[in-house]
């Protein structure tokens, strides 16, 4: 059933008896020609259009535990696309392109919602790293401003322009905003469903079988299955997956968290990312601010982190924003964010043939969850990297050619 | 009239001392002792504030902190807090507070048009519709975004201040209830040193209001003989209004305790709150349990509250929240409340769920005249701002239908009780695991990997005699295992007028009927989360546990579902027709109760937010005028402005001194290390690109580190001191993470290389003379011989400087004639000083970073971090003369023979003039071969650096650019982001002294 | 948050500590004569096991050493803690 206003108020009539499930819960067949690894919004996503623009008709997405649960619903839903480099500019962009239009292509909200993103400048450096990437963007045809102190002091009403370091002036994304994480996972599964892509959750893969260098199945908790191509996608548990089949990645997990103020009236109404003060904050439509910041520095897979990372946003916030000093941190959370060296995703090829991956996103994989998913899709689809997804081979790391978003900023985020 | 609701006595409200407040406006009287709640009550005001989604009028549900309704606007101007739970706010005189979330009032307000519209706001509606046109969702999520949240931000700076603790101590008791306070007594006995921490401003917890007696003492007495005792204990910490909030790895847990929060004035001296990093050996949990509500129809309006709520409002303040009052429940714990009220000449009803009584329990009621409706349930309440009117229908639980007439029941107060949930989510964030009880129907505590132990009501047991005896026995075994002293057994017995022993989980009364027909039975109070809602979140296929409370929202209020958890997995539990501990559990997330953020930040805030680095110059800089500039912690002046001098012309000013005759520069932040061991060379070999070997004693050499990527990560000047001893310079942003480098090699790669490496920046304060006349000065005030073969470039030299034992290095950083003069630190500021005063003559000109950046960009020297990021070689930057070609191996060679560091059209370092000699570059932008009509374009570069240069007479810039070093002349473009197109050729990056003799002079 | 017995020091709050990530990556003692893929697999590719890892922390403000951590990436529980140069310990399963 079509979502819209019409059906909403027809269905009130009803008392919301009649409304069909999201997706269904099918068991897992014997044989698929696609199986993806992974059910947050990149895996979902890369079956949604392997579906519809490609046409595969035999997929299957399975997920450990429930769709969305990992680092899709973990993240601070911060949507952007001015990186410096132009292999991550294509990428990114391509991804804000697709969100733009995701509620209506899907059927379901994902309230991207487009309220700016301020990148604040603290330094001479600063702004001359703001400035770089601004121009780059500028000539990627990505939306960009610089601004100076003046002008970010008026368009951030309650933001301490003096405090230990100064702001000096900011890079501001337009079209960059947020979207409802739990939403683009939902949205892609309905999605994907409709066009018969089954979606199998409490489904952990335990094994890869591979056959002459093919893979050729995978041991689940629900079983076998035989597979033609499959492609991984398990943000949090790459390397495991990996392992599975016979290789490693260059990636460490890591722990990550997150936090939520209690919910307040509107006092923020663009995204914040200060990466020399450190924290980055933007107030959802429920009204609670959502916080993030750094990764702890050790490997976990626990979804935990320890409390010092939560201070170390705390006070960073209290000195973008000294009004927020009274309001309550409401609720904490933590992810296993997957790091590369270079901070730039893997999508491509593995050792295994017909064996694809897309990992390694660290702590920036929520922006990019169309783009990723559609160039992901084609490169399953045609075994080969396409122009946006061919820099972010495992192969950078033997050659050298990295996508070194880090080194140019050290931008965490 | 004030206080109506007042009893004549009873009560611990201190009657003497009255308390003057307002609420919404209007002044109310309260006794010192009460909460806002109770005061409220006292006064006959029940409706406080409007619900999340459908605005609609609520009361107070609980005396707690897990209170979902009654939240606050507490204060006014930069006090005041949003979302403040008025069943925790201690009364104080002047204390203001308003109802939150509503418009124009909370009487009248105009958001209540949504209870009406509700049926259009089913769980998730927002995700169903709002999509078309695509443009128009700001605008939609513009009024939504204003529709949502609670109370307000403040909007100006905290005047507060809060405080940061850490503890350690032997055992950490969790609550002052009656089990937390039997166990510390024990541990206290057993010369532990034990903290206990309780959320409320009085010990003793939920027992005081009951008339239970413990070792046949009433339970207030005994009490206070355990307090008095635990007080007398030096080796035991207790905290009130201090409630624990996280419960982190390795026993690490956090506590805001409340300081002033209730005083009346504000303190200067004593910190608003304090937040408390608590690592015990041992935890003991004694958290206690939550009454659970009952779901039925309309079970939300004001005048509804928990049975324990009431029986608090009762015997803690003296307060009858009504005066006919229903008490609906499913278990026998709860009549207690309704013979207590009945005594106090309430009129009481009950309707109980069950059809099976206990006789004493039917005798009792007879006695009391308490008319009981067994298998009765409420089915519906009315009342718009309160409760009047309940309807009650006959139950048949086994059909889970309704049946028989319906019967009206005029009531003020319905009082609700669904059984107990353990307050299980300190645990939870232990790392523990929770089990299903089948005969409680709660999850319970099962397993924490850490080191604690659970009691009391917390651990799923309701029997005082039981839980006193096991709180003991729990201290004594803590303090055993701690090997403290052992502690003589007591055995514990207590009477409770009626314990709690079991009831059914209810999930909602009832009829699937009544739920379908929208109608709301509220599971989550504050975020309006309905029976129908979890109903439709299983239709609809989000069934996970997670999806349900993600998709309904239910749990994820401010009170985290204190009330609403059990009631939510129960309804799914009914749904799905499968057993509770199947449906599972949401993760409990910190922190327990919401914690402030400033609290958390501490003092980090405004200039401790992060340490300033200062120079031992720094005073002179401030006396004149400098302005500074961030660099890492560190201040620097960026320039020193003359009268009205702008940036532009106070550089260019400081620049030409430097270049005419001399200037001063205070380049003390550059990173130090001192190296010293017999394998100092040889490791120097491994850490820079080019060669150490034989770097005679007295000389300094250039030299850049490479990353194992091969990437330049610092540069800086490295001398020799002695035969086994070597002064390095770092960058000033890079000082630390050299450091670290060269200690990870030595520590973890090259264990035999015997070399010691310590951090002296702070030791030493250095200052560049730069120019011509730099010689001229340093001769009048040394005893180093200055000419020029004796003290070549590159060399350095120990001496007197001003009298002051100093080292004196030959290096360059402008191009000029330039000595770098190293003094300790304690004589930095005479030394600068002097050289002022007598390089008056020379006109001495102290000059900043920004002029330094000009100098040497004249000159083409690089700055690591601005013209390089992490992605540059040696060779990138044209700098292969530093790159040793002999030597077998140093950190990142091999990454310079990997095909991508190979690339003939890797971007290279070369200069850039603009045609028309006056543009001054943005740095940073980028530049392509031939600018189009807009973009995108090809870039083929980018800017580094750029700045007019005075001597030059015209600007300057510095560029990475594909192929570069082959390129020399030929014309590029920049265009900039005003659609303005630069045209620029290609050149080196000497702008400058190309032949480079003045260095040499 | 950890306590970590730092070998030299003893036990210690972890926010006096940072992690390097995994140990016993030896640096090859030949870097001319390894292939691409060799040397990139010395300087990228890690294990990151779900399970036991072992891995280098510093103790920054403490004693500055480095030292090695054997830890379970699941409990996050340390195992043992031992220094450089030290022969990495046995894993019983």
């Amino acid at each position: 059933m079509k979502y819209s206003i019409f059906n909403l108020v027809k269905n009130s009539l009803s008392y919301h008896q009649n409304w069909e499930k999201a997706w269904n819960s099918p068991d897992l067949k014997s044989e698929y020609d696609v199986v993806i690894v992974g059910g947050g919004g990149h895996g979902l996503g890369t079956a949604y259009y392997l579906a519809k623009e490609f046409g595969v008709k035999n997929i299957a997405v399975l997920e450990k535990g429930w769709i969305g649960g990992g680092n899709t619903g973990r993240n601070t839903t911060i949507i952007r696309s001015n990186y410096l480099w132009d292999e991550s500019a294509a990428l990114y962009n391509h991804a804000v392109n697709l969100w733009e239009g995701l509620s209506s292509e899907l059927n379901f909200n994902v309230m991207f919602s487009q309220r700016g993103l301020y990148h604040l400048a603290h330094s001479i450096h600063d702004m001359q790293e703001i400035s770089r990437r601004g121009y780059s963007n500028y000539l990627n045809g990505i939306d960009t401003e610089i601004l100076n102190k003046d002008q970010v002091a008026k368009q951030i009403p309650h933001l301490n322009v003096n405090g230990r370091y100064p702001v000096h002036g900011a890079l501001l994304q337009r079209r960059a905003g947020t979207a409802r994480h739990d939403a683009v996972a939902w949205g892609y599964a309905r999605a994907a469903e409709s066009l018969g892509v089954d979606i199998i959750q409490n489904c952990e893969v335990k094994g890869i079988n591979v056959s002459n260098g093919k893979v050729v199945g995978l041991e689940t908790s629900k079983g076998s299955v035989k597979v033609d191509k499959v492609g991984l996608v398990p943000a949090g548990h790459s390397s495991v997956l990996a392992n599975m089949a016979g290789f490693n990645l260059p990636i460490n997990s890591v722990p990550l968290q997150a936090l939520v103020s209690e919910p307040i009236k509107p006092i923020l109404d663009c995204v914040i990312m200060s990466n020399s003060v450190h924290v980055y904050v933007s107030q959802s439509d429920k009204g609670e601010l959502v916080v993030g910041a750094g990764s702890d520095s050790y490997n976990s897979y626990s979804q935990r982190g320890s409390f010092d990372m939560i201070e170390h946003m705390m006070a960073p916030l209290v000195e973008l924003f000294p009004i927020f000093s009274r309001l309550k941190m409401l609720r904490s959370w933590g992810g296993i964010v997957d790091v590369t060296p270079d901070r730039s995703p893997i999508i491509g090829k593995t050792p295994v043939k017909d064996l694809f991956i897309n990992c390694g996103w660290g702590t920036g994989g929520f922006k990019a969850t169309p783009g990723s998913a559609h160039v992901f899709a084609e490169t399953v689809f045609r075994g080969e990297p396409t122009d946006i997804s061919g820099p972010f081979s495992l192969e950078r790391h033997f050659s050298g050619a990295l996508v070194d978003e880090a080194a140019a900023a050290a931008v965490a985020h | 009239m004030s206080n109506q609701n007042r009893t004549m006595y009873g009560g611990r409200v201190d009657r003497s001392k009255t308390i003057n407040f307002v609420f919404n406006g209007k002044k109310y009287k309260g006794f010192q002792g009460d909460t806002l709640a109770s005061a409220l009550l006292a006064n006959d005001v029940h409706l406080i504030g409007r619900s999340f989604k459908y605005h609609r009028a609520r009361g107070i549900l609980t005396a707690g902190s897990e209170e979902p309704n009654a939240i606050v606007q507490l204060g006014v101007g930069a006090r005041t807090e949003p979302n403040i739970r008025a069943t925790e706010i201690e009364l104080y005189d002047g204390l203001e507070a308003a109802s939150q979330n509503c418009w124009p009032s909370v009487k009248f307000d105009i958001g209540g048009l949504n209870n009406i519209l509700s049926r259009l706001f089913p769980a998730g509606f927002y995700y169903k519709t709002f999509k078309w046109p695509p443009s128009l969702w700001l605008l939609y999520e513009h009024f939504i975004r204003k529709a949502a949240g609670l109370g307000k931000s403040p909007i100006a700076k905290n005047p507060d201040r809060y405080e940061q603790k850490f503890h350690h101590c032997d055992a950490l008791v969790v609550g002052g209830g009656i089990t937390g306070l039997v166990s510390a007594l024990a541990l206290g006995r057993a010369k532990c040193e034990v903290l206990i921490v309780d959320e409320n401003p009085v010990l003793g917890g939920y027992i005081l209001d009951t008339n239970s007696t413990i070792n046949g003492k009433s339970c207030n007495k005994y009490i206070k003989s355990i307090i008095d005792e635990l007080q007398s204990m030096n080796n035991v910490t207790v905290l009130t209004r201090t409630t624990a909030t996280g419960y982190y790895d390795y026993n690490y847990l956090t506590a805001l305790q409340k300081v002033t929060n209730h005083w009346k004035e504000l303190s200067k001296t004593v910190p608003r709150e304090r937040f408390w990093r608590i690592r015990a050996k041992k935890v003991i949990l004694a958290q206690g349990a939550f009454e659970r509500p009952l779901v039925f129809s309309d079970n939300d309006r004001p005048g509804i509250m928990m049975v324990s709520a009431a029986r608090k409002y009762l015997n803690s303040y003296g307060v009858l929240p009504g005066k006919s009052i229903t008490l609906f429940t499913n278990n026998d714990h709860a009549y207690s409340t309704a013979f207590e009220f009945n005594n106090k000449g309430a009129k009481v009803k009950i309707i109980d769920t069950r059809d099976n009584l206990s006789l004493e329990l039917e005798d009792r009621c007879r006695k009391n005249s308490i008319q009981v409706f067994k298998s009765h349930s409420v089915i519906s309440t009315k009342g718009s701002k309160k409760i009047n009117e309940i309807e009650i229908q006959k139950v048949d639980i086994e059909k889970n239908e309704l049946t028989g007439e319906i019967i009206k029941i005029s009531t003020d107060c319905l009082i609700m009780s669904g059984g107990w949930n353990p307050a299980v989510q300190l645990l939870s964030q232990s790392r523990g695991k929770l089990r299903y009880d089948e005969i409680l129907n709660t999850f319970v505590p099962e397993f924490s990997p850490q080191d604690l132990k659970v009691v009391g009501c917390n651990n799923g047991k309701f029997d005082l005699t039981e839980n006193l005896n096991d709180a003991f026995t729990a201290g004594i075994d803590t303090a055993a295992e701690l090997g403290k002293n052992s502690v003589d057994k007591v055995t514990w017995e207590g009477n409770e007028d009626i314990s709690f022993t079991q009831a059914q989980i209810e999930p909602y009364a009832l009829g699937k009927k009544e739920v379908t027909k929208g109608s709301k039975h509220f599971v989550d109070f504050q975020n309006d989360v309905t029976a129908s809602d979890i109903f439709l979140a299983q239709r609809e296929g989000y069934i996970s546990v997670e999806h349900t409370k993600r998709y309904t929202t239910t749990g994820m209020g401010t009170d985290q579902g204190k009330t609403s958890n059990v009631n939510a997995l129960a309804l799914m539990s009914h749904i799905h027709e499968k057993p509770v501990d199947q449906i599972g559990h949401t993760t409990f997330r910190p922190p327990y109760v919401p914690q402030t953020i400033g609290a958390i930040a501490g003092r980090s805030v405004d200039h401790l937010f992060d340490p300033i680095r200062k120079t031992a110059i720094h005073e002179w800089h401030e006396k004149n005028g400098a302005e500074y500039e961030d660099v890492g912690q560190w201040k620097r002046p960026h320039y020193y402005p003359r009268g009205k001098e702008d940036l532009h012309k106070a550089v260019n000013r400081e620049c030409l001194s430097v270049r005419n005759s001399l200037g001063i520069l205070d380049a003390s932040t550059l990173g130090k290390i001192d190296l010293q061991g017999p394998d100092t060379a040889k490791f120097l070999n491994m850490i820079y690109t080019n060669a150490w070997s034989k770097l005679e004693i007295g000389s300094c050499r250039y030299g850049l580190m490479c990353n194992e990527h091969g990437m330049i990560f610092d540069d800086g000047v490295t001398s020799r001191i002695g035969e086994n001893h070597y002064h390095m310079t770092t960058t000033t942003g890079g000082a630390a993470r050299v450091m670290s480098w060269l200690e990870e090699f030595l520590q973890t790669e090259w264990l035999d290389m015997r070399v010691f490496c310590t951090s002296v920046t702070e030791q030493w304060s250095v200052m560049s003379i730069s120019g011509p006349n730099s010689r001229k000065l340093l001769s009048k005030l040394t005893d180093i011989d200055l000419s020029k073969d004796a003290f070549p470039f590159m060399k350095f030299r120990n001496g007197k400087v001003c009298g002051v034992d100093a080292r004196v290095f030959r290096i360059s950083f402008t191009g000029e004639l330039s000595y770098e003069i190293n003094v300790p630190s304690r004589y930095g500021l005479y030394v600068w000083s002097e050289l002022m005063k007598h390089g008056k003559e020379f006109d001495i000109t102290p000059y900043g970073t920004e002029a330094m950046h000009v100098l040497r960009a004249e000159k083409g020297y690089i700055i690591v971090g601005q013209d390089t990021d992490g992605s540059v070689t040696p060779q990138d930057m044209n700098l292969d003369w530093l790159v040793s070609k002999k030597k077998e191996d140093f950190l990142g060679k091999r990454s310079h023979t990997r095909p991508d560091t190979l690339r003939e059209d890797r971007k290279k370092f070369v200069g850039l003039l603009v045609n028309d000699k006056k543009t001054v570059l943005p740095e940073g932008s980028h530049i392509v071969e031939e600018a189009k009509s807009q973009p995108p374009m090809k870039m083929i570069g980018h800017v580094t650096s750029s700045y007019y240069s005075p001597i030059c007479g015209y600007p300057i810039a510095l560029a990475m650019i594909k192929n570069g070093h082959n390129r020399l002349g030929e014309e590029v473009e920049i265009p900039l982001m005003n659609g303005k197109i630069v045209k620029a050729t290609i050149t080196d990056t000497v702008f400058y002294d190309k032949e480079g003799t003045k260095n040499n002079e | 948050m950890f306590i970590i017995d730092c070998p030299y020091c003893g036990e210690r709050d972890q926010t006096e500590f940072t992690c390097h990530g995994e140990a016993h990556i030896a640096r090859p003692s030949n870097p001319n004569e390894v292939s691409d893929e060799e040397w990139g697999r010395y300087l990228f590719f890690r294990n990151n096991p779900k399970g036991i890892h072992f891995e280098r922390w510093t103790h920054d403000h403490g004693c500055r050493r480095w030292f090695n951590v054997m830890r379970d990436t699941v409990s996050d529980k340390i195992l043992k803690t031992y220094k450089m140069g030290e022969s990495r310990p046995e894993v019983n399963e």
